[in-house]
């Protein structure tokens, strides 16, 4: 047993007990960032504010809510909008926070191409980062059926349906996802489950893996830089701040993150109280309707690239190009064959098919919310077979590429 | 080395920016149809041109014009002979009452529907006198004297005993224009009236039950339930339910809908109303969504200081 002596602080006594002295030292003033890093490395921190946001936002919806098809919609629109007080506030950050979530992801997630920040050694830090991606993809979903409005239940009836398989007809799958032959009461029980437990929890182990991930190659830096944290960190414990190359992250780089969390959130709140429509579908507010489908059906924005993939096809050669889009990001650390792990600009044909790729991901995205008529078509179908052209080509654009 | 912060955040900004255009005005401007409001002008209806006599229209609505035999005027002391699930088994829907039908509705309107209600209401499409489908407002063929002479003067007796537009609220524009069609639920209102709360469990079925016949005439009348509206403001937005009063035909041809004739003014309200039902916190958000951005902003000027001098002796 270790040995205890009589505190001399509460510190002292709490340091005995969990080190908390060390704990901070690991977690903070010795846990070194390098210093050549922009903005984009503080996406991280906001996601965590967003993430906190989504989850304190929830907790008070909770207690409100009720996940019943005859009073589902009615807690929402009529208890949480009109009778709680600031219940309006709670749903209008957690609606916008869910959709803002997603745009800071993928600029988290462009960053991390960008600077080649899932190579040597980074990998896991870019598979759990998928990971959280695709969780949080299903706990957005399942978070979308719950006000059971219309595109609740037809956006519920569409993607359940897709597990159906195309020519597999595997309609007895179909119905064991939804407990019944179309979305109803088992439905929203298990998506409310999903939503409110599961899936939450799934997304906070991960968010630790993802952390962890980050502990032994240290952050990337905006030069793929490869830097000896070990001397510069002693260099700057030794005092010379200026000259080491590393910062801490508390409270050196956390004050950083704060002031972006800061221009981050006057934004974020300018949404939630003055543009909030983007994030709350109107057709949602009409309550779930089995029997009258509506004129338009589309995902939330941030899905609308991949539904455009599985839409211009054929449906089994849709459903395949759909699969592919889901799962080949996790592919890219493999797919990338080049030894460098520097900014796009530096790699020549990779820095095209960076700028290709983004481009290309937002026009997937307006096709995907277009009706599928005309010309509106013919740009998703060569946007969706450009997309799977250009991961095709990666291994070899970055075999032959010149070493920096 | 050179700062490329401000370079990098134009381009993320850029590209956010993009993507929101492309997936919210410019795809929600492909998706729905744009349709223009004339301003409740109804320009389709002819002006009247007589000037009307309200005697003579208080004569001719409560004689020859035979309206009292439907509509009530309860001002004039002319009550409701039916209830109305009774009269809406008679009609299809239960009529209006006439006591301010001059304030809120457009006068070239009143004066139309007179002579040809499914005109006036543009819904001919459902009434086809010929096949036996009769609108159930029979028309007005005259009374003997000019016919133009006789609607100006009905129109001008329910103008006179109208209350002021001043005086016209939310709740009664929406449950003289609306209500006999749309429930809201979220304001209590069925199209039978207000849903007290009974004490008595007995006198709650009972309405519940007035209720369901209510709404079974309706059904059968309009070919389906119409909607509760309870929501409409966040579903269809302001613009869109504004140009449906105006012209229901324009959004949705066909639709059993009528053009109900509102005055500008009693659309308004109709939409003012529509927002205290589905919109109640609107002012509160705009109020508290100030103390938000002030107390976020000095937060970042905070936060900004701090890092300014923490860095100080990092560079």
């Amino acid at each position: 047993m270790a040995h205890f002596t009589k505190a001399t602080s509460v510190k002292d006594w709490l340091d005995q007990r969990l080190a908390i002295v060390k704990v901070e030292k690991v977690m903070a003033s010795e846990y070194w960032i390098p210093k050549n890093i922009n903005f984009l490395w503080a996406m991280g921190m906001i996601l965590a504010v967003t993430f906190s946001l989504l989850l304190v936002s929830g907790i008070f919806l909770l207690m409100y809510y009720q996940p019943n098809i005859d009073t589902a919609f009615y807690s929402v629109n009529y208890t949480i909008m009109r009778e709680v007080d600031f219940g309006w506030l709670w749903r209008h950050v957690h609606g916008v926070a869910a959709s803002v979530i997603f745009l800071i992801m993928y600029i988290h997630m462009f960053t991390g191409i960008y600077y080649g920040s899932y190579k040597k050694g980074r990998e896991m830090i870019w598979l759990s980062g998928m990971l959280l991606f695709v969780t949080f993809s299903a706990e957005a979903f399942s978070g979308y059926m719950l006000p059971w409005g219309q595109m609740s239940y037809w956006a519920g009836m569409v993607i359940t349906n897709l597990f159906a398989g195309g020519s597999l007809h595997a309609d007895g799958l179909v119905e064991w996802i939804r407990g019944d032959y179309v979305p109803a009461q088992a439905f929203l029980s298990r998506f409310f489950m999903l939503h409110v437990i599961l899936l939450p929890l799934a997304i906070m182990g991960l968010i630790g893996l993802h952390f962890a991930a980050l502990r032994i190659p240290h952050v990337n830096n905006q030069d793929g830089e490869e830097i000896d944290f070990e001397a510069e960190s002693k260099k700057y414990l030794a005092g010379d701040k200026a000259g080491s190359k590393v910062m801490r992250f508390g409270n050196d780089f956390m004050s950083k993150d704060m002031t972006i969390v800061g221009l981050y959130l006057v934004f974020f709140f300018y949404l939630v109280f003055y543009n909030y429509g983007f994030a709350m579908d109107p057709v949602n507010f009409d309550p779930a309707d089995g029997l009258k489908t509506p004129a338009h059906i589309y995902p939330e924005w941030y899905f609308l690239w991949s539904y455009e993939i599985l839409r211009p096809f054929s449906v089994d050669v849709g459903l395949i190009a759909f699969g592919f889009a889901q799962v080949i990001f996790f592919a890219l650390p493999f797919l990338d064959r080049s030894p460098n792990a520097v900014a796009a600009n530096r790699r020549g044909l990779f820095a095209i098919w960076f700028w290709v790729m983004l481009v290309n991901m937002i026009v997937l995205t307006a096709m995907g919310k277009l009706p599928p008529e005309g010309i509106y078509s013919t740009i998703g179908y060569v946007a969706a077979l450009l997309f799977m052209a250009q991961w095709l080509v990666l291994p070899f654009i970055t075999k032959f590429e010149k070493k920096v | 080395m050179k700062n490329k912060e401000p370079l990098i955040a134009v381009v993320v900004i850029f590209f956010s920016l993009v993507t929101y255009y492309l997936v919210e005005p410019y795809a929600h401007h492909v998706l729905h149809k744009e349709v223009i409001s004339k301003n409740f002008a109804y320009a389709d209806l002819p002006a009247i041109t007589k000037t009307g006599d309200a005697t003579r229209g208080q004569e001719l609505l409560m004689g020859a014009g035979a309206c009292v035999g439907c509509h009530s005027i309860e001002v004039a002391g002319i009550p409701a002979t039916m209830t109305p699930h009774d009269a809406a088994a008679a009609y299809g829907v239960n009529p209006p009452d006439l006591s301010n039908m001059g304030v809120m509705y457009d006068e070239k309107f009143l004066a139309d529907v007179i002579k040809n209600p499914s005109h006036a209401m543009m819904n001919e499409h459902m009434f086809d006198a010929e096949k036996g489908l009769m609108h159930p407002m029979p028309p007005f063929y005259g009374a003997g004297g000019d016919i133009d002479q006789e609607v100006a003067d009905m129109v001008a007796y329910m103008q006179s005993i109208s209350v002021t537009k001043e005086d016209v609220t939310p709740k009664m524009a929406y449950e003289n224009a609306c209500g006999r069609c749309h429930a809201l639920e979220y304001e209590k209102w069925t199209q039978i009236g207000t849903h007290k709360n009974f004490k008595d469990k007995k006198d709650d079925l009972a309405y519940q039950i007035d209720f369901i016949k209510y709404k079974e005439s309706i059904t059968g009348f309009m070919g389906k339930l119409p909607p509760d509206l309870s929501m409409y403001i966040r579903s269809r937005g302001e613009h869109f339910i504004s140009t449906f009063i105006e012209d229901p035909q324009a959004h949705l041809p066909g639709t059993s809908m009528p053009r109900v004739g509102v005055t500008a003014d009693t659309a308004e309200k109709v939409i003012e109303y529509l927002k205290d039902a589905g919109d109640t916190k609107r002012v509160e958000r705009e109020e508290i969504g100030q103390y938000v951005m002030i107390y976020i902003v000095i937060f970042a000027i905070f936060a900004f200081l701090w890092k300014r001098q923490v860095w100080k002796e990092l560079h």
